[in-house]
C-alpha cells in the first residue's frame, strides 16, 4: 500500500516547484531552439548565400555574359539529354520492376528487392571505374564493341549507363509504396470483367499509381542533372563532346573562372531545387 | 438483371497465359542485372583476381592507407555530429512551436536536392582562399578549412543532414508523451526524463541514420574533390583516391580501394536493415 501512496505525496511535495520547473525549461527550451537554428543556418543557408553572392560578385551583367558561353550551352544541351533518355528508360523499367515486386511473389524476390538500394552505397567515382573495366579500352567487352565499332566509355553511351546507374532506385521506390496501396482488387474486378491485361494496366493501375509515377520522374530526372562523379570517371570531360554542367563547372573552378563556375553552379542549384521542391509542395496538396 | 450479379462475383479471375508474367519477370531481372549486377560483379572480380594478398598490398601503400584512414575518421567525426545535432533537430521540430518552424523543416531536405558539386562550390566560396572568412581564419589563427579535414567534415555533414533528422522524427512524433509525463509526475527533472525514458527510445532510429550516413560518407566525392582538393597524405580521401589511379591508369589500386569502401558500405547497409527488422520485433513483442 506504501507503493501506491508514494507517488501522490511525492506530487504534493513539489506542487511549489512548477514555476521554478517552467521558467528552466522557457530557457531550455529557447536554448535548443537557438542551437539548431543557428546549426542549420551556419551548415546549410551560409552556404547557400555565399554562392549567390559570388555568382553576381561582379555584377548581374558578368554572371549572364560568363552563362552565354558556348560551353555552357553545348554542357547544358549533354546534361538535359542525358537527363531525358535516363528518365525514359527507369520510366518505363522502373514502373515494370515495381509491379513484380509488389504484384508476384517469386524464388529471388528478397534479393531483387534489396539490390534496389544498393546504387545509394555505391560511390560515384567506383560507377563510373566499374564502367570502364567493362567497355573501357581493355575491358571485358571491349572486343565486342570494336567488332560492333560502338564507343561506350569516354563517350554518351556510357554517361548514360552511369546515370542510369545512380538513379536506378528512385522510380521503384516512389511507385512501389502506391502500388501497395492501391491493392490488387481492382485489377482483378478489371479482369473478371473481361479487360485484357493492357486494358487493365492502361485503364486502371496506371492512373491510380500517377503521381507515385510523376514524383518518380521528376527525382529521377532532378538527380540525373546534378550527377558528376560517375560521368566524370566514365566520361573524361571532353570539352564540346562529353562535358556535361557539372563538368562544365569543375573544368571552370580549375581553371579559375571563377564568375562563370559559380554562376553555372547557381543556375544548376536552382533548377534541382525547383523541381524537387515543387514535387513536395505539389504531394503535400495531394495529401 | 440481379441474376447476373452472383455469379460474376464468385467466378475467379481469369486465368492468363503464365508466359505475360514470366516476361514480364525477365524484363525486371534484365534490368537490374545489366545495370546493377555486371558492373559490380566485374569489379569484384577484377580487383580479387589476384587474392587477397595483393589487395592489402594495394590498400597498404601509404597513399592509400592514409586516404583510407582519412575517409573513416572524417566519416565517422561526421556521423557523430550528425547523430547529436540531428536528434536536437527533431527534437525540436516535433515538441516545440516556434516562428520560421516550416521553414527549418524545409531547410533540412535542401541538401537531397541539392547536386554534391555544387555544395562543394558553396562551401569553396564561402570558406575558400579568395573569401573574407577564410583569409580571415588563415592570417588570424592560422586554420585552414577548405583543402584539409575540417572542410571535409562540413561537406560531409551538408550533404547527410537531413539522414539523422528524417530517422528520428516519426519515431519521436509517434512516441506518446504518457510515460514522459509518468516519469515528470514521479518527480524526475527534465534531463533524467530525456537521458532515461525518451533517448532509450530513440536510439535505434539515431544509430540506423547515423550508420546510414556514415555509408555514404565512404564514397562522397562531388563535395569533397573541390573542397579538400587532392593532396596525397594529407586531404585525398578514398573515393578521391580511386579517381586519381584511374586517370593514372592504375588499375589495381583503383580495384582494390573500390572494393574496399563497397565492403565496408554494403555492411553498413546491412546492419541498418538488421537493426530496423529488430526494431520492428521488439515493438510486435
Amino acid at each position: 500500500m506504501t507503493t501506491v501512496a508514494q507517488p501522490t505525496t511525492e506530487v504534493n511535495a513539489s506542487t511549489p516547484r512548477p514555476e521554478s520547473i517552467r521558467s528552466v525549461s522557457v530557457w531550455r527550451r529557447r536554448l535548443l531552439i537557438g542551437v539548431v537554428v543557428a546549426y542549420a543556418a551556419l551548415l546549410i543557408l551560409a552556404p547557400l548565400t555565399a554562392l549567390v553572392s559570388g555568382a553576381f560578385a561582379k555584377g548581374i551583367g558578368a554572371s549572364l555574359t560568363a552563362l552565354r558561353d558556348p560551353a555552357v550551352f553545348s554542357a547544358f544541351r549533354l546534361t538535359l539529354y542525358i537527363a531525358f533518355i535516363t528518365v525514359a528508360i527507369h520510366a518505363l523499367f522502373g514502373t515494370t520492376l515495381a509491379w513484380v515486386l509488389v504484384r508476384y511473389r517469386f524464388r529471388g524476390r528478397w534479393l531483387l528487392n534489396g539490390v534496389i538500394d544498393l546504387p545509394f552505397a555505391v560511390s560515384p567515382v567506383v560507377v563510373g571505374y566499374m564502367l570502364l573495366l567493362l567497355f573501357g579500352r581493355t575491358g571485358v567487352l571491349a572486343p565486342v564493341l570494336e567488332a560492333l565499332n560502338m564507343k561506350v566509355a569516354f563517350a554518351v553511351p556510357g554517361m548514360i549507363l552511369a546515370t542510369l546507374f545512380v538513379t536506378l532506385p528512385f522510380m521503384a521506390r516512389e511507385v512501389m509504396p502506391v502500388l501497395e496501396s492501391f491493392g490488387a482488387e481492382q485489377e482483378h474486378a478489371a479482369a473478371t470483367l473481361g479487360a485484357s491485361g493492357w486494358q487493365t494496366f492502361w485503364m486502371v493501375t496506371f492512373p491510380a499509381l500517377r503521381w507515385g509515377f510523376i514524383y518518380g520522374v521528376i527525382l529521377t530526372f532532378a538527380r540525373a542533372l546534378g550527377e558528376f562523379g560517375a560521368v566524370l570517371v566514365v566520361g573524361g570531360g571532353i570539352q564540346g563532346r562529353t562535358e556535361t554542367l557539372t563538368l562544365f563547372i569543375y573544368r571552370a573552378l580549375d581553371e579559375r573562372q571563377y564568375v562563370g563556375a559559380y554562376s553555372a553552379a547557381l543556375v544548376l542549384g536552382l533548377l534541382s531545387l525547383v523541381l524537387v521542391v515543387g514535387t513536395e509542395l505539389l504531394r503535400k496538396r495531394e495529401k | 438483371m440481379t441474376s447476373i450479379t452472383p455469379p460474376l462475383t464468385t467466378q475467379e479471375p481469369p486465368r492468363r497465359a503464365p508466359w505475360g508474367r514470366w516476361g514480364i519477370q525477365s524484363a525486371a531481372w534484365t534490368y537490374v542485372t545489366l545495370l546493377l549486377l555486371i558492373p559490380l560483379t566485374v569489379i569484384f572480380q577484377d580487383g580479387l583476381k589476384g587474392g587477397l594478398g595483393t589487395l592489402w598490398q594495394s590498400i597498404s601503400m601509404p597513399i592509400a592507407w592514409s586516404a583510407l584512414r582519412l575517409t573513416l575518421w572524417t566519416s565517422a567525426l561526421m556521423a557523430v555530429i550528425n547523430a547529436i545535432m540531428g536528434t536536437l533537430t527533431a527534437y525540436v521540430l516535433v515538441r516545440y512551436k516556434f516562428p520560421g518552424k516550416s521553414l527549418l523543416n524545409a531547410i533540412v531536405d535542401l541538401p537531397l536536392a541539392i547536386p554534391t558539386l555544387v555544395t562543394g562550390v558553396m562551401l569553396v566560396v564561402l570558406y575558400g582562399p579568395q573569401s573574407f572568412i577564410g583569409a580571415w581564419l588563415k592570417d588570424q589563427m592560422d586554420w585552414r578549412i577548405i583543402f584539409a579535414p575540417p572542410g571535409i567534415i562540413l561537406a560531409l555533414l551538408f550533404v547527410n543532414f537531413p539522414f539523422v533528422v528524417r530517422a528520428v522524427q516519426p519515431v519521436l512524433q509517434s512516441l506518446d508523451l504518457e510515460s514522459e509525463e509518468a516519469a515528470a509526475t514521479l518527480g524526475a527533472g527534465s534531463a533524467t526524463i530525456f537521458w532515461r525514458v525518451t533517448l532509450p527510445a530513440l536510439w535505434l532510429p539515431i544509430a540506423s541514420g547515423a550508420l546510414l550516413s556514415f555509408a555514404r560518407a565512404i564514397g562522397e566525392f562531388g563535395a569533397i574533390v573541390i573542397v579538400a582538393g587532392n593532396i596525397p597524405l594529407r586531404s585525398q580521401t578514398a573515393a578521391v583516391y580511386v579517381f586519381g589511379e584511374v586517370e593514372s591508369a592504375n588499375r589495381q589500386g583503383a580495384s582494390a580501394m573500390s572494393i574496399v569502401m563497397l565492403s565496408l558500405a554494403f555492411a553498413m547497409v546491412l546492419l541498418v536493415d538488421w537493426l530496423r527488422k529488430r526494431g520492428r520485433k521488439d515493438t510486435e513483442e
